[in-house]
């Protein structure tokens, strides 16, 4: 091969490459980002069963009900609630009144089955995405005032959190 | 009082580096200033080693009067728990980042002699203009050593979630890591500045690569396995933004270790290892941007004010736009080196550096997507797995394909057919381990085999070129060993950093294909089976920690050859923050790990488990073990340390 031959054939190779790389990245970009949702928009949108979205919201007080692994619950953003389902371990962090991002798709009959729920972190974190949706509905404000020593109050009788004020002082011995 | 003094050693640091940067970018041609930089770079790290130690000094007596202690920490904290809280936020993570920065800067210094003197001021300029930057916005923004009057009688405890050993251990590799890539970042500016480039530049800029590299191949896998057995979900990897921020620099500095490498052997790619370097160092602001700033959500965001994230936002354009300015306006007048053919050496790790710098890509618009369309459209959206796994994989695939070959081929030109040939035997092995692998299981998961079979070809290929250096059935045994134990410590490198990498491949396929999963409801003598292993609770009883209780549940695991063994795991409750946390229980057969969760007690006296089983799940941390070994073994090579020659009048001599 001649030096420009091989240059050449760098070149060629390399613009390959990149062609490919581009365009599995906007095929993927198309295909497999997953919207995020507050119950309102999944209501409006007519969002398809089996689609995989991300829902988030608050949890509705004391709206948990468990049969055996399964958690059902409710999340609301203040103007529509979605029933939840979800099988597995809750995390620590769940519990009333508190945001909630679910990940999983809407089921045939209405309900939302969750594949993960995120609600992490620490006792004060609520996701970006649900305070900017619950600030679209004007849920947020309500929210804000009520923020501080709003956890001991609610975890008395609820009957979302992982565990209750009376589990929490017994372990704590205060 | 040392808190006091621990504040103004910071400021001192900061007026010497900023001094230091304006002097030495001013009077770099001037020999004399190299010596003046040195002295700086090393009083710098003796003032803000002596800021950082006032923080802990602070942390260990508990002394509240400091607000970032007060908010941090907690008198009945462990001891190393006191000292991890100091960068266990925002403000102290921000010292511990600046203090790395300028340990790396006084130890260019102390090595520096071999350097010429003007490529030397350069670089500690610039590193001393980092320094100045990131000190100034720790002072102004995010002040670690302000006061609390009155001194409140307790503090608010660290977050529980950081309460462990990985809080001890991850950040700082992580910092070294990332801020080890400002050196290669300082030497890329200093030879665009300079308009010198060469082999030689290559060989100084090496070993920090290596040293870079290593350490966030460390950092990253500490990183991983701490967030699984905390965080308690049971993954390993998220592709969570932050994660990105971490993994981005590292898939831009393996393409410039490999970049590097070409350029020090054949004096070639220089404009792209220079480029390399500007890019690997920015994807670590990047990171430090988008962790510090509090654009996203996650345990890393400590504190999220928008006057930090826009100052950051302004230190990222100015150090990002100035270097690429810089090198659009310099790269022109650096001089191409050497010529190859398409089937080389060369031209192996050129693909090497196009699949790697694609991936990055690919990683780098998932993670921006998201924010750029929230920003532009107010649309939200989220990146997830899927995303990732799709393209990082498709596009990871033709890299392990080929990466075997790199090591074989020839400088300059190579025989493929003949390394093809010599592969065969790793090849032949890697298909009938597979076939043995699905044989054996019966698995039938659409693309294990496949990831299976990539993984044990670059494991064997790996294996495959140390055989073939010692000469192995070629002549007899003990001349083999003989010269496998001869082997230059880079060959040895080269082999175990690629066999950690198959090894990584096939941990990650079998612990994604072969995993199981069972949540179940247990009562106190319940037996649950889960591949093979009869999982019997024991029950919950109470404990006190020192800083928290926890309701422990105590589990006993007869494993398929019989053997019994105990594992607890807790539901913690930290005294101070209320806080409850999760902690795993975590078993290890072999290399396959058990993996038990607690959740939390029904009101009949029921416990809610999470089991999972997780067969090869290790091999993926060893093998990024295996890889940074490699690269320190590498780095205690003696030739890459002493000082390069001059290949050109060498060549000349020759000639």
């Amino acid at each position: 091969m001649t030096r420009k031959q091989k240059r050449l054939s760098i070149i060629a190779g390399l613009g390959t490459v990149l062609v490919v790389a581009a365009g599995l990245i906007f095929f993927a970009l198309r295909d497999q980002i997953v919207f995020f949702y507050s119950p309102s928009e999944i209501r409006e949108k007519q969002i398809a069963a089996g689609t995989p979205i991300r829902l988030g919201g608050l949890v509705k007080e004391n709206s948990c009900s468990r049969a055996d692994e399964t958690t059902d619950f409710i999340v609301t953003d203040g103007a529509t609630e979605m029933t939840v389902a979800y099988t597995g371990l809750l995390p620590d962090l769940f519990r009333s009144n508190q945001g909630v991002v679910v990940e999983g798709a809407m089921a045939i009959d209405g309900k939302f089955t969750a594949s993960n729920v995120l609600a992490k972190h620490d006792e004060n974190y609520m996701p970006k995405e649900v305070v900017d949706k619950l600030k679209a509905t004007g849920e947020w404000q309500r929210q804000a005032n009520a923020d501080g020593a709003v956890i001991p109050e609610v975890l008395a009788n609820d009957n979302c959190a992982a565990r209750t004020l009376a589990q929490t002082v017994a372990a704590t011995g205060t | 009082m040392s808190i006091e003094l621990g504040h103004f050693a910071l400021i001192l640091a900061f007026a010497i580096a900023t001094v230091s940067a304006v002097m030495g970018l001013v009077f770099w041609k001037r020999d004399a200033f190299a010596g003046y930089l040195q002295q700086a770079a090393l009083l710098q790290f003796l003032l803000v080693a002596a800021a950082f130690g006032a923080l802990i000094q602070a942390f260990v007596v508990s002394d509240f009067s400091l607000k970032l202690a007060a908010d941090h920490s907690f008198s009945l904290q462990p001891l190393i728990y006191k000292i991890t809280a100091v960068w266990g936020n925002h403000e102290g993570s921000m010292v511990l980042w600046v203090l790395i920065l300028v340990i790396m800067g006084a130890a260019v210094a102390a090595s520096g002699r071999s350097l010429p003197k003007d490529l030397l001021t350069l670089v500690l300029a610039m590193q001393s203009l980092l320094a100045s930057a990131f000190l100034g916005f720790t002072l102004f923004t995010s002040n670690p050593f302000a006061r609390l009057v009155p001194a409140p009688f307790e503090g608010q405890d660290l977050n529980p979630v950081l309460q462990d050993i990985g809080l001890a251990i991850h950040p700082p590799l992580l910092y070294a890591g990332y801020v080890g890539f400002s050196i290669c970042f300082s030497f890329a500016i200093a030879a665009l500045i300079s308009g010198k480039i060469d082999a030689a530049w290559a060989r100084w800029v090496r070993p920090w690569t290596l040293f870079s590299w290593a350490f966030l191949t460390l950092g990253i896998a500490m990183g991983s396995y701490w967030a699984y057995y905390e965080l308690g979900w049971g993954g390993w990897w998220f592709w969570d933004p932050v994660e990105n921020a971490s993994f981005m620099p590292w898939l831009a500095g393996t393409a410039l270790l490999h970049s590097a490498l070409v350029m020090e052997k054949r004096n070639a790619l220089k404009i792209w290892t220079i480029f390399l370097s500007i890019i690997t160092f920015s994807l670590s602001l990047l990171g430090t941007f988008m962790v510090r700033s509090g654009i996203l959500t996650s345990v890393h965001t400590f504190a999220s004010d928008p006057t930090r994230g826009m100052v950051i936002l302004a230190l990222l354009a100015l150090f990002i736009g100035g270097a690429f300015a810089l090198f659009a306006f310099r790269a022109g007048s650096l001089k191409h080196g050497g010529l190859f053919a398409p089937i080389s050496r060369e031209g192996a790790l050129i693909l090497n550096n196009l699949f790697l710098a694609s991936a990055t890509a690919a990683v780098l618009v998932g993670t921006l997507y998201p924010l750029l369309l929230d920003a532009l459209t107010g649309e939200t959206i989220s990146v997830g797995a899927p995303f990732f796994d799709f393209t990082f994989g498709i596009i990871m695939v033709p890299l392990l394909i080929v990466l075997p070959f790199g090591p074989f081929l020839g400088w300059k030109r190579g025989d493929l057919i003949a390394v093809t040939q010599r592969l065969a035997g790793a090849a032949g092995l890697a298909l009938f381990v597979t076939i043995l692998c699905f044989a054996l299981t019966g698995a039938s998961i659409s693309l294990a085999p496949l990831g299976l079979l990539l993984g044990f070809w670059v494991s064997f290929g790996a294996l495959a070129e140390l055989v073939d250096r010692a000469k192995f059935f070629r002549t007899d045994v003990v001349t083999s060993f003989r010269r496998l134990f001869g082997l230059p410590r880079t060959a040895w490198a080269t082999a175990l950093a690629h066999l950690g990498m198959g090894l990584s491949v096939i941990g990650i396929v079998a612990a994604s294909a072969w995993q199981v999963e069972v949540v179940t409801t247990m009562t106190e003598g319940q037996v649950s089976t889960i591949a093979g292993h009869e999982v019997s609770f024991q029950g919950i009883r109470h404990e006190e920690g020192p800083n928290f209780t926890s309701d422990t549940g105590t589990f006993s695991i007869a494993s398929p050859g019989g053997e019994v063994r105990t594992a607890a795991a807790e539901r913690r409750t930290y005294v101070a923050s209320g806080m409850p946390t999760t902690e795993a229980a975590i078993l290890t057969y072999g290399f396959s790990q058990l993996y038990l969760q607690l959740g939390e007690p029904q009101a009949d006296g029921q416990s809610v488990v999470r089991l999972w089983y997780k067969p090869y799940v290790t091999l993926i941390w060893l093998g990024c073990v295996l890889m940074a070994g490699a690269g320190f073994l590498s780095l205690s090579y003696r030739r890459l340390r002493v000082g390069a020659p001059k290949p050109s009048q060498a060549r000349v001599a020759a000639e």
